[in-house]
């Protein structure tokens, strides 16, 4: 009851906070020097006078303002995002198309970054002072300045070009026609190295935060009660200390869910997977505006689903939150 | 018959810490069947000792000699197994912050059943029924159904008691309770200090019961040690410590009570400094789009007025809306009600000009002297910067601050420093200064004293009585301490949920009180008995 | 038990000494700093190491390292020379990180002072604002902004700018919101001071140590934003940086691994260099905070 009334408060602010990233792409648009239906049909020229023609009629861009703002939000409002000139498709066609992809890079980075982040944070913390935590750190340090893009081009270099272990490129291997099993392991292979590289900057952030967490509850009063019952320090670490120092550590990757979708983008970008980071890539190549505001709002509607997952996770894991006072 | 036996103790502090030992060669025993207090200021050690004696030293802080001698065995020299086995099950331990002591992720029973669990005894049913048992025995309200509650549904007395439940869970031959109804309003702490007592005599256990106050002191204790910055300066039956010490330090620790032994109030002379009449404030919390706000009348139409050089107590436990009063006197909190008049002036309906002006007459003395002060302000600054935004030249008000600072006892040359450089008690004359550099008529000093040690709080109430008959200012001091009150004012109002219950004469409210939360609040006052001070001291 | 003692505590050193003592203190912080100064020096001394512009061609293309001398990194796909656009790039990164960073302070910084202080309507109005931008990706709007307004080095620091001041203004939030109800404000407000004062004057410094540290962190964020801006080609096209010649060079990794190998090492110790020297701040100004055992 408690978690259902939660998830309705988030998706009424969802859907309202979405509205005012259309409104906001809509004047986007408007700010863009230049003719509105131009940047619309995609730039340089390459849109045939016909279909400006047809735009500005469609968008009624030769009445107020308003009533364009208006007629815009009408399109989204009836799930239309707008026609890629550039592609020959409408945009949610393209990025539905492309969802699949994207969702289970980010899904398995995230998942990747959070059980990685959070085992090594907790060892970190445990053996803090010594070699381990010293390693630890100073790898998280390391991968915390590297850049996404960078690591992923070396990753490919050395895993891909120099030892030939997995596929640097591509969602499954072109032309083959496994189909299940065999499709899915392949796909895995693929996997491999974008959710590494995508994971590895999370991880980071994420061993940071658990270390420091576990560090500050092992000081806190209740866990003193815990040593002072008598409990072995495995037992006060694993039901006093991680449970409580998990908290802010699932508040901070709701937070980091945006990076983690603007991080696929360059992941995408570099291993040519099929998502819509990529789309997005291409989109900006060919300055395809309308694809690419459609891409930001589908993006932005991915980081609130993350963070309604989070904010779920957390009211389960405290039983503090949405409670009656 | 001595339980345990504690024999040249030394704990070593880490560099930098402002002694080289926490305590430094103490010896003492505990007797089966005792409460034996140990009392001392912040900083004497005391709870250094008794975590070093359940193995529970903060990192970096290590015992460097001594025995502790339990059941034939020196607890100090045990493997860290050998001393995981003990704690909880033989000597048991509770804590003064009940707020934050507890797991605030686990239901009670649980962190209850788990003391079973931690020493491998009965099954998970039979922890389960203990727990409830436990729950039953501390007096916790309907224990069958808390045991499945969250320490956030409870009340810090609650808390407590689950505290005590986990730690009576094994019979322990031992308890150490460090502070633990420091933290708790007084009716609550007569509660808790009433179940320890009965809980030791039921079971026979020996408590090693920490404190600051001798007034729990006189309610609990049957033998009682006096720590010092590390040691031990006296030691004795209570009777003999409380009513016959022998050290200085003991003599002026408990001259430094505030007794019972009612002043003679002031002659009340008639014209009305502050009058407060219908004062409301009502705060609305929580609420959205699926929770119903809460309600709560923090004042609830309260009236009273202070004459011309006259001292209120505002007398109240937490949440009683005591310090709301204070602060919507002066509008730090916007009243959603009723009149406040200050030597006649409407306070209520002032614009911010007039308000300013207004404030000049009435200023506050803060309760923590650590945030009471901007600590990047030079302490001249500090008091100076009120009367520079009133108008008043500079190098004039700087002057004055000097000036100041030597009124409330302190060396001008405390001017040019930072807060950082001075103890809570020469903060606390600080914060008095500031608020006598805008020339104010009327102080409101809330809970000024309580976050200081016994010896120095009488020095600052002595230091208020001084001033107030030197400028004839009116004081409405705000406290929850009814002893402390009775020492400084000449009548005394006592606010309970946000209501004024009773106000009168102090020695009519202490001797003769009308309301029964008042007689609750007096009865509930540790050592109510005990006749307290010294004269002789 | 508290450790410190209620008595008074003599300052030895002054605040500045005393800063540079508990900085120094830790290792990593000062190979951060000498790291940075070196970086400052390339960015500095660029153009009289490699007087010719980073974009002319000097040799044949795909020189690999140390295959020609004077051209210790070789040269790129149209002969350019690797290391002059290295020392050329550092401006880049350092001038848009700082520049970044000093216009997202100067929103997120009143901004969140503002909701903190007043509170009410006036924090919940800005709280939503606020959380409205964290909702959309930073580094999608980022390229959507600087796509729209076309690449220049104006619209990438405008563009990061805009994205990063969502935390600053959280954090100067929080800060506020608890300095506020400090009794030295409250004494300050009896004292006749204006809210202006009160804010700028006792609270604001009061929540410096926390705005440094993250803002040496930005600094380091906003090379990370630009690099990967000009790597998928939205760098200003006048001006050589290490994220461009990253971007340039992907496509021919596997046979000049050099071209898109160094910039990158560029860019990892630099921003390891200030993510070092912000841990050094933090340690250094918040001391209560400092990892014990040290």
């Amino acid at each position: 009851m408690r978690i259902l009334s939660l998830i309705a408060t988030r998706l009424a602010k969802a859907v309202v906070v979405l509205l005012l990233i259309v409104i906001a792409n809509f004047l986007l648009i408007h700010a863009a020097p230049g003719d509105p239906a131009a940047v619309m049909a995609g730039e340089a020229g390459a849109a045939d006078e016909k279909f400006i023609a047809q735009l500005r009629e469609r968008f009624g861009l030769d009445q107020p303002f308003l009533v364009q703002l208006w007629t815009y939000v009408k399109g989204v409002l009836q799930l239309n995002l707008g026609y890629s000139y550039r592609q020959q498709a409408p945009v949610l066609d393209l990025i539905l198309e492309r969802l699949p992809a994207t969702l289970l890079l980010t899904l398995t980075a995230f998942v990747i970054s959070l059980t990685l982040g959070v085992v090594s944070g907790v060892v970190a913390a445990a053996r803090q002072g010594k070699w381990t935590d010293s390693l630890v750190t100073s790898l998280a340090l390391l991968f915390y300045a590297t850049p996404l893009y960078w690591l992923a081009l070396m990753a490919v270099l050395l895993f891909s070009v120099q030892l030939g272990w997995l596929p640097g490129y591509g969602y499954e291997t072109i032309g083959s026609d496994a189909t299940g099993l065999a499709h899915a392991l392949d796909v895995a292979r693929h996997l491999v190295l974008p959710a590494l590289t995508l994971g590895l900057f999370f991880t980071a952030i994420y061993m940071r935060m658990t270390r420091a967490s576990m560090l500050e509850v092992s000081g806190m009063d209740f866990v003193k009660t815990a040593k002072a019952k008598g409990l072995s320090p495995g037992r006060v670490q694993r039901r006093h200390v991680l449970r409580n120092a998990l908290l802010p550590v699932v508040t901070l990757a709701g937070l980091q869910a945006g990076q983690l979708v603007g991080g696929a983008v360059l992941t995408e970008t570099v291993f040519a997977w099929p998502g819509i980071g990529r789309l997005m890539f291409d989109a900006l190549a060919q300055r395809d505006y309308n694809l690419l505001l459609g891409i930001l709002l589908i993006s932005a509607a991915l980081v609130i689903a993350f963070n309604i997952l989070t904010d779920v996770i957390y009211s389960i894991v405290d039983p503090r939150i949405g409670a009656a006072p | 018959m001595s339980v345990l036996a504690i024999r040249d103790l030394a704990i070593r502090l880490p560099r930098g810490a402002d002694r080289a030992y926490a305590v430094d060669g103490i010896s003492f025993d505990l007797a089966a069947g005792e409460i034996l207090c140990v009392v001392g200021e912040s900083g004497s050690g005391k709870s250094m000792a008794a975590n070093a004696i359940m193995g529970l030293l903060p990192d970096l802080v290590r015992v460097e000699r001594g025995t502790a001698t339990f059941e034939g065995r020196d607890l100090l020299a045990l493997p860290e197994r050998a001393k995981q086995a003990i704690r909880g099950d033989r000597i048991a331990m509770i804590f003064q912050e009940p707020m934050t002591a507890l797991n605030p992720l686990m239901r009670i029973g649980e962190q209850i059943a788990e003391v079973f669990e931690a020493h491998g005894k009965l099954s998970p049913r039979e922890r389960r029924e203990r727990a409830v048992a436990l729950a039953a025995e501390v007096g916790l309200p309907d224990p069958a159904a808390i045991v499945h509650s969250y320490p956030f549904q409870l009340s810090g007395g609650q808390r407590q008691r689950a505290m005590i439940a986990m730690a009576l869970a094994l019979e322990p031959s031992i308890l150490i309770a460090d502070e633990p109804t420091t933290a708790l309003d007084v009716t609550t702490q007569a509660q808790i200090l009433d179940l320890i007592r009965n809980l030791q005599h039921r079971h026979g256990m020996a408590v090693m019961f920490i404190t600051h106050d001798f007034g729990v002191v006189a309610e609990i204790a049957t033998r009682v040690i006096v720590m010092r910055h590390g040691e031990i300066v006296e030691e004795g039956e209570r009777e003999t410590v409380l009513n016959a010490p022998q050290h200085d330090y003991t003599k002026r620790l408990l001259a430094a009570v505030p007794s019972d032994v009612v002043p003679t109030a002031g002659a009340v002379r008639d014209t009305p400094m502050l009058e407060v009449q219908h004062l409301r404030k009502t705060y609305t919390t929580g609420g959205g789009l699926f929770a119903k706000p809460r309600v709560t009348h923090a004042v609830d139409d309260v009236s009273f007025a202070i004459a011309k050089g006259e001292v209120l107590g505002l007398v109240g436990e937490s949440g009683s809306g005591k310090s709301t009063v204070g602060r919507c006197l002066v509008r730090l909190v916007e009243p959603d009600g009723g009149s406040v008049t200050i030597d006649g002036e409407e306070i209520t309906s002032l614009d911010a000009a007039g308000l300013r002006r207004a404030r000049r007459r009435a200023q506050m003395v803060f309760q923590d002297p650590y945030a009471s002060l901007n600590p990047r302000t030079k302490i001249a600054r500090a008091i100076a910067q009120g009367p520079i935004a009133a108008g008043t030249p500079r190098r004039e008000a700087m002057a004055d601050a000097r000036r100041l600072l030597e009124t409330v006892g302190l060396d001008a040359s405390a001017a040019d420093r930072y807060p950082h450089e001075f103890s809570g008690g020469q903060r606390q004359r600080i914060g008095i200064a500031r608020a006598l550099a805008m020339r104010p008529e009327l102080i409101i000093a809330d809970e000024a004293v309580s976050a200081l040690d016994v010896s120095i709080q009488a020095q600052v109430l002595e230091l208020l009585r001084d001033l107030k008959d030197r400028f004839g200012l009116s004081i409405l001091f705000i406290t929850h301490d009814l002893r402390v009150a009775a020492q400084l004012c000449d009548r005394i109002a006592v606010m309970q949920k946000g209501r004024l219950v009773e106000i009168g004469k102090v020695a009519d409210v202490f001797l003769n009180p009308q309301d029964d939360y008042t007689k609750r609040l007096l009865a509930a006052v540790p050592g109510a008995t005990w006749t307290g001070a010294l004269e002789s001291a | 038990m508290s450790l410190a003692a209620d008595a008074p505590r003599s300052a030895a050193r002054g605040p500045v000494l005393d800063f540079w003592f508990r900085f120094a203190r830790n290792r990593g912080a000062l190979l951060g700093l000498l790291i940075l100064l070196a970086v400052i020096a390339v960015a500095i001394l660029a153009t009289v190491m490699f007087p010719q512009s980073p974009w002319k061609m000097v040799q044949r293309p795909f020189l690999a390292p140390f295959q020609v001398e004077g051209l210790p990194l070789g040269t790129d796909t149209l002969g350019r020379d690797v290391a002059s656009g290295l020392a050329h790039g550092a401006r880049v990164s350092l001038i848009v990180g700082l520049v970044s960073t000093l216009f997202s302070l100067a929103i997120g910084v009143p901004l969140g002072a503002a909701a903190g202080y007043f509170g009410g309507i006036v924090d919940d109005a800005l709280m939503r604002f606020t959380e409205f931008f964290q909702t959309i990706p930073p580094f999608a709007l980022a390229i959507v902004l600087v796509a729209i307004f076309q690449p220049s080095l104006t619209s990438i620091v405008a563009a990061i700018a805009v994205v990063s001041w969502p935390p600053v203004a959280r954090l100067v939030r929080a800060e506020v919101m608890s300095l506020k109800r400090r009794e030295f404000v409250e004494a300050s407000r009896l004292a006749g001071l204006s809210n202006a004062h009160i804010l700028v004057r006792q609270i604001l410094p009061n929540a410096m140590s926390p705005i440094i540290v993250m803002a040496s962190l930005m600094v380091a964020t906003a090379i990370l934003l630009e690099s990967s801006l000009s790597f998928l080609g939205l760098g200003d096209p006048n001006i050589m940086s290490w994220g461009y010649m990253i971007g340039a060079s992907r496509t021919v990794i596997r046979t000049a691994w050099w071209l898109s190998f160094f910039p990158g090492v560029a860019i990892l110790v630099t921003v390891l260099a200030l993510n070092l020297i912000g841990e050094g701040l933090n340690d250094a100004l918040n001391p209560r905070l400092a990892r014990k055992g040290r």
